[in-house]
């Protein structure tokens, strides 16, 4: 058994760890990973969106306890202080030591801050990890808590400063950006760009300053202002310094590892340093006499030092490192690929719309046959195709210039993604190529865009490639005749949100009303029926009773059909909160119909093995008991699963069950394009796994915090932050706005974390709707919910009240015998049926 | 298991020895089916009100043999009268049996004749 150390737990380091263990072949080694920071490794690209959110979690690359599933030992707040060659061991800051094979140096960079006179006052911070943030937070609140309106400066117009410099202006501070050079992101646009992207900056009320040489802050304790010459002060009441990065070599010093002249470890380019035992990798590691600031050369680098370790001596850098960007910055694309900057003498095209806000530059060769670099601001929507092109030296139109010209009479200009060569890297930082997205799709692997980025990780790190993944996974699929229309189906030439409007507007009852006047001629399928039905009891209050023949098969006869046609019944049970009468009650029943008895994920019991024919005899004795519906087999309001709260809890800071209970309450039966399900928690210990609902709620000094649009299933997702300390009533309106929303407008099948992720403007749009009512819709929404949750009925009720609807849970039409072709073979103390061959 | 599928074959309507009459027309619901027991048999009929025809077949999906078709729902692709079964979505032709959306062996179909009220399932014994 050989052991690695790791020094340094951020995204590379991390990415290390992932790939290592990724590898058969990882099982003869010991991982021990150090890290400085107090958590494990984080995602740093998105470092901004934890001034909204404050959750750390969310940007964790991978919770603390996958180290330990993966035999990762990981030591965090420890720093490595020495490193002795000779003995193979290293020492930390609490004079520990370790013995190792191989180091594996990841010890990213630091904030580089510029030495200018009183750079040391208070109210200067840097933004690099959360800590930074922390105190950039606490400072602004302090600041805020004057009362005055306050300005907050950025030292650095470059990519990380722009993000900062958003979210202080959304903290409501006056916020300025500076910048020595003479335009915004020096190396990756050029100046006209720069200018666009300023204009839009502008618009959004942060203030450019460029080519400002700062002299000295000025201030006594604090910073009162930023002196740029002898004429010129500008008074800030902060500053944040992003002025670009300095790798962390000092550990690599320590044991006289080879450094730049400038910084940095050095490294060949299988990314061992001058001591073949140790590797350097990511923003520390100086690599063609470059330190590369991206995460995935970062990537890439840590999977070449994995190879290298386990045996793989071929493993290299490519000498080309592609340092293409795109991000959105408050909502502005800004794109750069290539020779953007046009340093080797290309030919130039430029595309600006003033009126639009929009730039772009390509450069091609002198032949006008290949392209060279671009930059795109304002619109970048062609960006995956052009870095493609670009990356993979594709062919270019005999006229270059219509690469960037708007697309006239709709025909797209560009290339089609299927020209891509399968080697092409469709996402760097996973590095996957068209092939292996074609791959999982055509061995039938994938069948839909969420499934092919589950199997391949593409569009999992930046996400920058999601648009292209999304178009390879649409042209594969229908290459291989697989409709991908946006269409319910081949019934009708519209999707859900069309058919909502016209049977709401039409004010249709039938599935034939609707398929008579709006569909293709044809007569409907298992597609367009059940989608029908939802929108009709949504739009018009009924239960799956109405028109039984076009529900799905579950809804037609109100239970969850099984393996071998028969079904589960599950009583509703809100918040789970349950007498010990009716507890009883439903041991007796399942004993009395032998019916195999099991708790379910929601924490409700799910009676299985039922016959059609005992489905209306079981319920009739359930809801003697009181039981109603649990609508387990309906697009629906699952459950609402609570802890128990301040009730019984010494921890409870609110009434989790009897919130539950309420909620739950409210939204059973509705039916909705998919499942629903949700949580109250009565703390932030969140033991009723909130976050992990479609919306969920956690109680917080001062009322709810609100999240929606988590789920559990194939793709985890965590509910994301939608509104603080509110209070009940606050909590149900916006509830009722925000599922009415959904009901309105997801596609069929989709669960709230698909709709609120593909929603145009993302969960920002989505709280300007819900909570400031942009839309002007919010009273409609309340009003079409408060009518659900007054016409609520029981189904099951309902059904075992009218004998014409009991006729339909009879297994022959011609006989009262059961279907004898039901086996069911003992399991533990129960039964199951027979397994499928 | 697949013995099951012994007991069903296509029958055609001049083929058929018995007309058994199965149950009353207002028995199946408009555009959906119901389930026909005759002999060791199960029949899954629908009444296809859109089309003002009926149509039988075996009540067993070919995929995993369970006695479920009578409860899918019913509909068309592109013009082929088809049921989908309940349990994988599996469909089949109401008129010729074949699998449409997979290449499962396809399901006995069989002739349905309606008198007076009264609905008809030809069989050839």
């Amino acid at each position: 058994m050989k052991t690695i150390i790791v020094v340094g737990n951020g995204m590379v380091g991390y990415k290390f760890c992932e790939k290592f263990v990724a590898n058969d072949a990882s099982k003869d080694f010991k991982i021990i990973v150090f890290g400085e920071e107090p958590r494990p490794a984080y995602d740093r690209v998105h470092l901004s969106e934890y001034f909204e959110n404050k959750d750390a979690k969310a940007l964790e690359m991978a919770p603390s306890s996958w180290y330990e599933e993966n035999g990762i030992k990981l030591i965090t707040e420890a720093r490595v202080t020495d490193i002795s060659r000779n003995t193979k061991t290293i020492t930390t800051a609490n004079d520990d030591k370790y013995a190792y094979d191989y180091i594996v140096l990841a010890t990213g960079s630091s904030a580089f801050v510029p030495p200018i006179k009183g750079i040391e006052k208070e109210g200067v911070f840097v933004y690099r990890t959360i800590e930074d943030l922390d105190a950039t937070m606490n400072y602004v609140a302090k600041l805020k808590s004057e009362g005055t309106q306050k300005r907050a400066a950025i030292l650095g117009g470059g990519l990380l400063g722009l993000e900062a410099a958003k979210a202080l202006i959304d903290m409501g501070l006056e916020t300025a950006v500076v910048e020595f050079a003479p335009r915004l992101m020096p190396r990756q646009l050029n100046g006209d760009a720069s200018k666009s992207l300023q204009t839009k900056l502008e618009a959004l009320g942060i203030e450019i300053l460029l080519s400002k040489a700062t002299q000295q802050l000025t201030g006594n304790d604090a910073i009162t202002g930023m002196q740029f010459s002898e004429e010129e002060t500008v008074p800030f009441d902060m500053l944040l310094v992003s002025a670009g990065i300095r790798p962390r070599d000092e550990l690599a010093k320590t044991c006289n590892l080879e450094i730049g002249t400038r910084g940095g470890i050095l490294v060949s380019n299988d990314m061992r340093t001058s001591d073949p035992n140790i590797f350097a990798i990511g923003e520390c590691a100086l690599l063609n006499s470059m330190i590369y600031g991206l995460v995935a050369p970062g990537y890439d680098m840590a999977e070449v030092a994995v190879a290298q370790i386990l045996g793989n001596s071929e493993a290299s850098m490519p000498t080309e490192i592609d340092m293409s960007t795109k991000l959105k910055l408050s909502g502005i694309d800004v794109a750069s690929f290539g020779d953007a900057l046009n340093e080797n003498g290309g030919v130039e095209i430029v595309y600006e719309n003033g009126y639009e806000g929009i730039y772009k530059s390509i450069i091609v060769d002198k032949e006008g046959k290949s392209l060279l670099g671009g930059i795109m601001v304002g619109d970048a929507s062609d960006y995956s195709m052009l870095h493609q092109i670009f990356l993979n030296g594709m062919k270019i139109p005999e006229d270059p210039a219509q690469l960037i010209l708007p697309a006239t009479d709709g025909a797209a200009s560009l290339g089609d993604v299927m020209d891509l060569p399968g080697e092409a890297q469709v996402c760097s930082c996973e590095s996957v190529t068209k092939g292996q997205i074609c791959g999982v799709i055509e061995s039938g692997e994938a069948k839909d865009l969420a499934d092919v980025v589950s199997c391949t990780k593409a569009g999992t790190g930046c996400g920058g490639c999601k648009p292209m993944v999304a178009d390879l996974t649409t042209a594969t699929l229908k290459s291989l005749g697989i409709e991908v229309k946006d269409t319910v189906c081949e019934h009708f030439d519209f999707n859900r949100q069309d058919l909502y409007k016209i049977i709401e507007v039409k004010g249709y009852t039938t599935f034939n009303e609707v398929l008579d006047n709006h569909g293709n001629g044809g007569h409907g399928c298992e597609l367009c029926k059940p989608l029908v039905a939802s929108l009709m009891a949504t739009i018009h209050a009924d239960t799956a009773n109405k028109e039984y023949a076009i529900q799905d098969s579950n809804d037609r006869f109100l239970a969850n059909i099984q393996r071998n046609g028969t079904y589960s019944v599950v009583p509703r049970v809100p918040g789970g909160e349950i007498t010990p009468d009716k507890l009883i009650a439903l041991g007796e029943i399942a004993k009395k119909y032998d019916l195999y008895t099991k708790i379910t994920g929601g924490v409700r019991i799910d009676l299985f093995g039922a016959t059609l024919n005992q489905l209306p005899l079981i319920w009739k004795e359930l809801i003697a008991h009181g039981f109603e519906s649990g609508h387990a087999y309906g697009k629906s309001l699952r459950t609402v699963k609570t802890c128990v709260g301040s009730t019984w809890c010494r921890y409870g800071m609110d009434e989790s069950v009897s919130f539950g209970i309420e909620l739950e309450n409210r939204y059973r039966g509705i039916r909705a394009p998919h499942k629903i399900k949700g949580g109250v928690s009565g703390c932030i210990r969140e033991c009723a796994e909130a976050r992990g609902k479609d919306f969920g709620l956690i109680a917080v000094e001062g009322g709810w915090n609100l999240y929606v649009g988590g789920n559990g299933g194939a793709n985890p997702r965590h509910a994301e932050l939608f509104a603080e300390q509110i209070d009940n009533k606050t909590v149900i309106k916006y509830l009722d706005r925000y599922l009415m929303f959904y009901m309105r407008t997801a596609k069929p099948l989709q669960r709230t974390a698909a709709w609120q992720e593909r929603l145009e403007g993302g969960l920002e749009y989505l709280k300007e709707v819900i909570i400031e009512d942009k839309l002007g819709i919010a009273e409609d929404l309340e009003a079409e919910m408060q009518t659900l949750v007054n016409k609520f009925e029981c189904e099951w009720t309902q059904a075992v009240n009218d004998p014409e609807v009991m006729k339909r849970f009879n297994h022959f039409v011609n006989s009262e015998e059961e279907d004898d072709n039901i086996v069911f073979v003992p399991l533990r103390e129960q039964k199951m049926p027979e397994p499928w061959v | 298991m697949e013995e099951i599928l012994e007991h069903y074959t296509t029958t055609k309507l001049e083929d058929v020895q018995v007309w058994f009459k199965a149950a009353s027309v207002k028995d199946f619901p408009k555009d959906g089916g119901a389930c026909v027991k005759y002999k060791e048999k199960q029949i899954a009929v629908f009444n296809f009100a859109r089309l003002n025809k009926w149509y039988a077949c075996q009540n067993v999906c070919p995929h995993k043999m369970e006695m479920v078709l009578s409860r899918g729902m019913i509909g068309d692709d592109k013009g082929m009268p088809k049921v989908a079964c309940p349990l994988h979505k599996k469909t089949f032709s109401l008129e010729n049996g074949e699998n449409l959306n997979g290449d499962l062996e396809a399901i006995a179909t069989y002739p349905v004749k309606i008198e007076g009220e009264n609905v008809y399932i030809g069989f050839l014994e």
